[in-house]
C-alpha cells in the first residue's frame, strides 16, 4: 500500500489481507482498491474509514438485536412499558449526528482536494466521447491525436478536458481519479496525477448504448521524457518508409471506403467519423477494448467488425484477400 | 325482561342486520361484477396479484441477466437483448411492482385499519387499478415483441432522444409511464382523502396506525413528485415525435434538465417505495413483541420528515455531472441528514423488541431480515451522500449492491412479512409455518449471496449496465457468486409463492384474530365481509383492539345500516355523519379503456384513433359525473 494515506495505518493488516483477497488473479487492474493516483488514493482512504465506521455501527445494531432475541429465552422476560424516547434520541439521533457530521466534514475536505490539483497543470489532454470509443487530443502539440489510449507524465498533474460528440459518457480511471461525466453541450474538467509509472485501465461508466461494455481506455503513465517523446511521435504524420506491400496497402486505404471515415495524417485519408489511425500499429487494442490489436483480429475487424462489436458504426468491408494482406501490413506499420 | 332474553334479542337483531348489510354490500359473483367491482378488498387483492405477476416477469428478466453475467465474455444475450432486459427489469420493479404492490396493501388495509367500510372514492379506486393493469400490459407487451425500452430505467437523454434511439422503444417508456402516472396519482389522492375523512370516530390524528401514516406520507410524496416525471416524459415524447428541442443542446435545450426533472421525482420515489414497507414493519412488530411500537410521536415525526427532506436530495444522483461544488455540498448535507429519521425508526423497532416479549413467527423473521439488510443498505447510502466517495463508485456495481439492499432489503422483506402476516385477512387461510421458514432462510441467504459480492465487483471497478466483461479484471469470481446467489434467491421466492398458493387451496381456515393484533382489521372476519364492520368502531387509543372500550362497543353498538359509511372530522376524528357510498359500476373500466385507446393511438401515430379514445373518455366521465336524479321532495314536486 502507498505511504501517502496515513489514515489507513491502524488497519493496515486487514487492508493488506482484504486487498490480497480482492485482487484475485487479475492480470489487468481497474480497481479502486489499488489506487495509484492522488485522487483515488484519497478516496481509498475514505472508503476504509467509512467501512470501519459502518462495521462499528452495524455491530452495535446487531448487539441490540441479538440481545432482544436472547432475552426472550429467559423466563423472567417481561413486557415493559415506556417509550424509550431518551435512548432512541441518543442512539438514533445524537450519536448518528456526531458520526454523520464528522463523515460529512471529511467528505468535504476530500471533495475540496479533488476539485483542483496541488499545482497548476502543465499538460492538457482533451477527451471526446463517441459511441463507443474515446478520441484523445493533445491541444498543446498540434496534430497529436489518438484513440482509446492516453499518455500522461508521472509526478505532475494533468488537466483533462471532457466533452462528448453524441450521448452522455463518463470518464473513470478507478486507480487514478473518480468519475466526471461527458455531457452534451457542456465541457467538464478533471485532472489526473500519479507518482507511479504504469498502465491503468479505464472504462466508460455511464450507460451509452449497445456497446457501453466495450468503451475502454488505457492510461499510460510514464516519465516526462518518455511522455514528451510519445507526444512528439504521435503528432508526426505517417511518413515512415514503406515496403512495396505496405505501399499497396496505403493505396487500398486511400482509394477504398476506409478514407471516407478515417484519417491517416500525411495521406489523402481525412475522414472524421471513426478514430484517427495515424498510430494504429502501436495501440493496445482495437474497438476500444473489444479485441487485441494483432493481424488476425484487425483483419477480422476490417472484414466484418459487427461480429466482434455488434452495433458499432463501421459496416463490413468487402476487401479482396491480397488487398487485405497489404492493408494489414500497412496499418501495422503505423506506429 | 331478563338479561338473557335481552342478549338473545340483540343477537337476533344483529344477525338480521348482518343479512341486510350483506344484501346491500355483497356483489353477486358474476362476470359483470368481476369488471364492475368497487370493493376495496377485491381491488386491493387484484393490485397485489397483478403486481406479483409483474414481479415474476421482471424477476425472470433479472435471472437471465445474471445468467449472462455468470461468466466473462458470455453470449447468452445479445447486447440489444441485454439492454432491453435490464431496462425492463428496473422500470418494472420500480413502477409496475413496488408501488402498485404497496398500493394493493394500502387498498386492502387502510379502510380496515381506520375502521371504514371502503375507500373514500371506490370508483376512482377501481379506475386506478384498471389503468395500472393496462399500462403494465402495454409495457410488457413491448418486451414480448422485442421493442421494449432500452435506455435504462432513468432514461438519460440524449441516448433516449432522436437520433440515438429511433424505433418505438422509448415511446413505450414515456407514454407507458405517463399512463401509469394517472393511476398512481388517483390512488394517492384516494388514500389521503380516505384517511382524512373516513377514520372511525375517536381516531384523532395521534391515534392513526403507523402503517396508515406511512401510506399517507407516501401519497403526499407521489402527488408532489410525479408531476416532475410527467413533465419530463411529455418533453421527451415531444422531442422524439415532433422534433421539439427541450433536451437538445444544439438548439438551446439542456440534457441536464432531464436529469434534474427525473431525479426530483426519482429520489422521493425511493422513499415512495420504502416508506410503506417501513409502515408494514411498524404494523407487524406489535403482534410479535406483544406491545406497541415505542416512541409513536417520534415515528410519525420521522415519516413526515422523510416525506419533506426527500425532495431536497436529488442532486446526489448527479454528483459526477460537473455541477458547482457549492451545490454539491448542500445536497451532500441534506442526503447525509435524511438517514437520521430512518435511524430513529430502526432504533424504535429495536427498542420495541427489547421492551416486549418476542414471539418468533415467519413475519417476524422477515422483519429481522429487513433490519439487517436495510441497515447495511443505509450505510452505503450515507457513503453515497458523501460527494467525493460517490464520484468514485457511482454507476459501478457498488451502487447496484446499495440500491438492492435498500429496495429489496428495505421493501421486499417487509412486503413478504406483510403477506404472511395479513394472509388470514387477504384469503381467510393460514400459511404453513415450516415451509415459510425455509422460504425465509433461502431468501435471506440468497439475497446476501447475490448482492454482497456486488459491493466488491463495484469497488474492483466494474461499471453497471455492461452486457459482458473481460476475464482478466478479477471480476469473474464475484459475478459467479452473485449468479449462484440469484438462483438461491429465486428458489426462496418460489417457496413464498408456493406457500401462498398452498394456503389458498389447502390452508387451515384462519380465525378472525390469529395473532392477537392491535389494530382494527383484526375486528373483522377472515376474510372480511364486503361491509367490513357491522357497527362503526369507536377508537380510544393507538391500539384499539387491545382496548376493552373499543372491543366491548364493537359487540354491543347498533349496526350502521344501508350502503353507508361514517365520515369524521379531519384532525380529531369527531363523528360527522354517515354518507351513502357509490355502487359498483362499469364506468371506471370504460374510462380506463378510453385512456388505453388514447395511449395506443398516440404510440402508433394513429391520431384519429387517439381522438376516438378521447371522445370515449369524455362521454364516460360525463356519465360518471352526471348528478343522480333527485327525489321528488328535493326537486320540489308538489304532491
Amino acid at each position: 500500500m502507498g505511504q501517502s494515506h496515513p489514515r489507513q495505518r491502524p488497519w493496515r493488516l486487514s487492508i493488506v489481507l482484504l486487498s490480497l483477497l480482492l485482487a484475485g488473479c487479475a492480470r489487468q487492474q481497474q480497481s479502486t482498491l489499488h489506487a495509484s493516483g492522488a485522487g483515488a488514493q484519497r478516496i481509498e482512504g475514505l472508503w476504509w474509514l467509512l467501512f470501519w465506521i459502518s462495521m462499528a455501527v452495524f455491530a452495535e445494531v446487531m448487539l441490540i438485536l441479538g440481545w432482544a432475541l436472547w432475552r426472550r429465552r429467559r423466563a423472567t422476560a417481561r413486557i415493559k412499558g415506556g417509550d424509550a424516547i431518551g435512548a432512541i434520541t441518543v442512539l438514533g439521533v445524537a450519536v448518528p449526528l456526531v458520526i454523520l457530521v464528522a463523515a460529512y466534514g471529511l467528505g468535504l475536505r476530500d471533495l475540496n482536494a479533488l476539485a483542483a490539483p496541488g499545482q497548476k497543470p502543465d499538460v492538457t489532454v482533451e477527451v471526446i466521447g463517441h459511441q463507443w470509443w474515446w478520441e484523445i487530443h493533445y491541444p498543446d502539440s498540434a496534430g497529436a491525436v489518438t484513440a482509446n489510449e492516453m499518455h500522461i507524465p508521472v509526478g505532475e498533474p494533468v488537466r483533462v478536458r471532457l466533452r462528448t460528440a453524441d450521448v452522455q459518457h463518463s470518464f473513470w480511471v478507478p486507480q487514478l481519479m473518480p468519475k466526471t461525466d461527458l455531457i452534451a453541450g457542456k465541457v467538464n474538467e478533471t485532472w489526473l496525477q500519479t507518482d507511479r509509472a504504469g498502465t491503468y485501465r479505464a472504462q466508460c461508466a455511464e450507460y451509452c448504448g449497445k456497446q457501453h461494455a466495450f468503451m475502454a481506455l488505457r492510461v499510460v503513465a510514464e516519465p516526462r521524457t518518455a511522455f514528451d517523446a510519445w507526444v512528439a511521435s504521435t503528432a508526426q504524420p505517417a511518413t515512415g518508409t514503406l515496403t512495396a506491400a505496405q505501399q499497396r496497402g496505403r493505396q487500398v486505404f486511400e482509394q477504398s471506403s476506409c478514407a471516407s471515415c478515417h484519417t491517416i495524417r500525411g495521406t489523402s485519408a481525412v475522414g472524421e467519423v471513426g478514430p484517427d489511425l495515424t498510430t494504429i500499429g502501436s495501440r493496445w487494442s482495437i474497438g476500444a477494448g473489444a479485441a487485441p490489436n494483432d493481424a488476425g483480429h484487425l483483419g477480422g475487424w476490417i472484414v466484418n467488425s459487427q461480429t466482434i462489436k455488434p452495433g458499432n458504426a463501421m459496416p463490413p468491408q468487402p476487401v479482396a484477400a491480397q488487398d487485405l494482406q497489404d492493408l494489414l501490413s500497412y496499418l501495422q506499420s503505423l506506429k | 325482561m331478563s338479561v338473557e332474553t335481552e342478549e338473545q334479542a340483540r343477537s337476533i337483531s344483529r344477525g338480521e342486520a348482518e343479512a341486510e348489510l350483506e344484501k346491500e354490500w355483497g356483489e353477486r359473483p358474476s362476470l359483470r361484477s368481476w369488471f364492475s367491482t368497487v370493493d376495496h378488498k377485491r381491488i386491493g387483492r387484484r393490485y397485489m396479484v397483478t403486481a406479483g405477476i409483474f414481479f415474476i416477469l421482471a424477476g425472470t428478466d433479472a435471472m437471465i441477466l445474471r445468467t449472462q453475467l455468470a461468466r466473462p465474455n458470455a453470449t447468452v444475450l445479445s447486447p440489444e437483448a441485454y439492454d432491453q432486459l435490464f431496462t425492463m427489469h428496473g422500470t418494472a420493479m420500480i413502477f409496475l411492482f413496488s408501488t402498485p404492490m404497496f398500493f394493493g396493501f394500502g387498498n386492502f388495509l387502510v379502510p380496515l385499519l381506520i375502521g371504514a367500510r371502503d375507500m373514500a372514492f371506490p370508483r376512482l379506486n377501481a379506475f386506478g387499478y384498471w389503468v395500472f393493469a393496462f399500462s403494465g400490459i402495454v409495457m410488457f407487451a413491448s418486451q414480448m415483441v422485442g421493442r421494449a425500452p432500452d435506455g435504462g430505467w432513468f432514461g438519460y437523454v440524449p441516448l433516449t432522444d432522436t437520433p440515438y434511439s429511433s424505433g418505438i422503444n422509448l415511446d413505450v417508456y414515456s407514454l407507458g409511464l405517463l399512463f401509469l402516472g394517472v393511476s398512481t396519482t388517483a390512488g394517492a389522492i384516494n388514500f389521503i382523502v380516505t384517511t382524512v375523512k373516513m377514520r372511525a370516530p375517536g381516531m384523532s390524528l395521534n391515534r392513526v396506525p403507523l402503517f396508515v401514516w406511512a401510506i399517507v406520507g407516501t401519497s403526499f410524496m407521489v402527488i408532489f413528485a410525479l408531476p416532475a416525471l410527467n413533465v419530463a416524459n411529455v418533453m421527451l415524447f415531444l422531442d422524439r415525435r415532433f422534433g421539439a428541442h427541450f433536451f437538445d443542446p444544439a438548439h438551446g435545450g439542456s440534457t441536464l434538465l432531464w436529469q434534474h426533472l427525473f431525479w426530483i421525482f426519482g429520489h422521493p420515489d425511493v422513499y415512495i417505495i420504502v416508506m410503506p414497507a417501513l409502515g408494514i414493519v411498524s404494523a407487524v412488530l406489535p403482534a410479535f413483541c406483544r406491545r406497541g411500537v415505542v416512541a409513536y410521536p417520534l415515528m410519525v415525526l420521522a415519516i413526515v420528515t422523510i416525506s419533506i427532506i426527500s425532495f431536497g436530495v436529488w442532486v446526489h444522483h448527479m454528483f459526477a455531472t460537473g455541477l458547482p461544488q457549492l451545490s454539491y455540498s448542500f445536497f451532500s448535507a441534506a442526503s447525509t441528514l435524511i438517514t437520521i429519521p430512518s435511524g430513529i425508526q430502526i432504533f424504535a423497532w429495536l427498542f420495541t423488541m427489547l421492551r416486549g416479549r418476542i414471539v418468533v413467527r415467519t413475519p417476524f423473521l422477515f422483519v429481522v431480515g429487513f433490519i439487517v439488510t436495510f441497515v447495511l443498505g443505509g450505510f452505503t447510502g450515507v457513503m453515497f451522500a458523501i460527494t467525493a466517495f460517490d464520484q468514485q463508485v457511482t454507476d459501478s456495481y457498488f451502487v447496484v449492491a446499495h440500491f438492492h439492499y435498500v429496495l429489496f432489503g428495505g421493501a421486499v422483506f417487509p412486503m413478504i412479512a406483510g403477506i404472511y402476516y395479513w394472509l388470514p385477512k387477504f384469503t381467510g387461510r393460514m400459511y404453513a409455518e415450516k415451509l415459510s421458514r425455509w422460504a425465509f432462510w433461502l431468501v435471506f441467504i440468497g439475497f446476501n449471496t447475490t448482492f454482497m459480492p456486488m459491493h466488491v465487483s463495484g469497488l474492483l471497478g466494474m461499471p453497471r449496465r455492461i452486457y459482458t466483461y473481460p476475464g482478466d479484471l478479477g471480476w469473474d469470481l464475484w459475478n459467479f457468486i452473485s449468479t449462484v446467489g440469484a438462483y438461491i434467491l429465486a428458489v426462496g421466492l418460489l417457496l413464498v409463492l408456493i406457500g401462498v398458493l398452498h394456503a389458498i387451496r389447502r390452508g387451515r381456515p384462519a380465525p378472525d384474530d390469529p395473532w392477537g393484533g392491535d389494530t382494527l382489521e383484526w375486528a373483522t372476519t377472515s376474510p372480511p365481509r364486503p361491509y367490513n364492520f357491522v357497527t362503526v368502531p369507536k377508537v380510544h387509543s393507538v391500539h384499539p383492539m387491545w382496548d376493552e372500550r373499543t372491543t366491548a362497543a364493537l359487540a354491543t353498538d347498533p349496526p350502521l345500516p344501508d350502503h353507508q359509511a361514517m365520515t369524521t372530522s379531519e384532525l380529531d376524528g369527531r363523528e360527522e355523519g354517515a354518507v351513502e357510498m357509490p355502487e359498483e359500476s362499469l364506468l371506471p373500466l370504460v374510462t380506463a379503456l378510453g385512456i388505453l385507446v388514447v395511449v395506443l393511438g398516440v404510440l402508433w401515430g394513429w391520431y384519429w384513433f387517439a381522438g376516438a379514445g378521447a371522445l370515449l373518455i369524455f362521454g364516460t366521465v360525463a356519465r360518471w359525473m352526471w348528478p343522480p336524479e333527485r327525489s321528488p321532495e328535493e326537486a320540489g314536486v308538489a304532491s
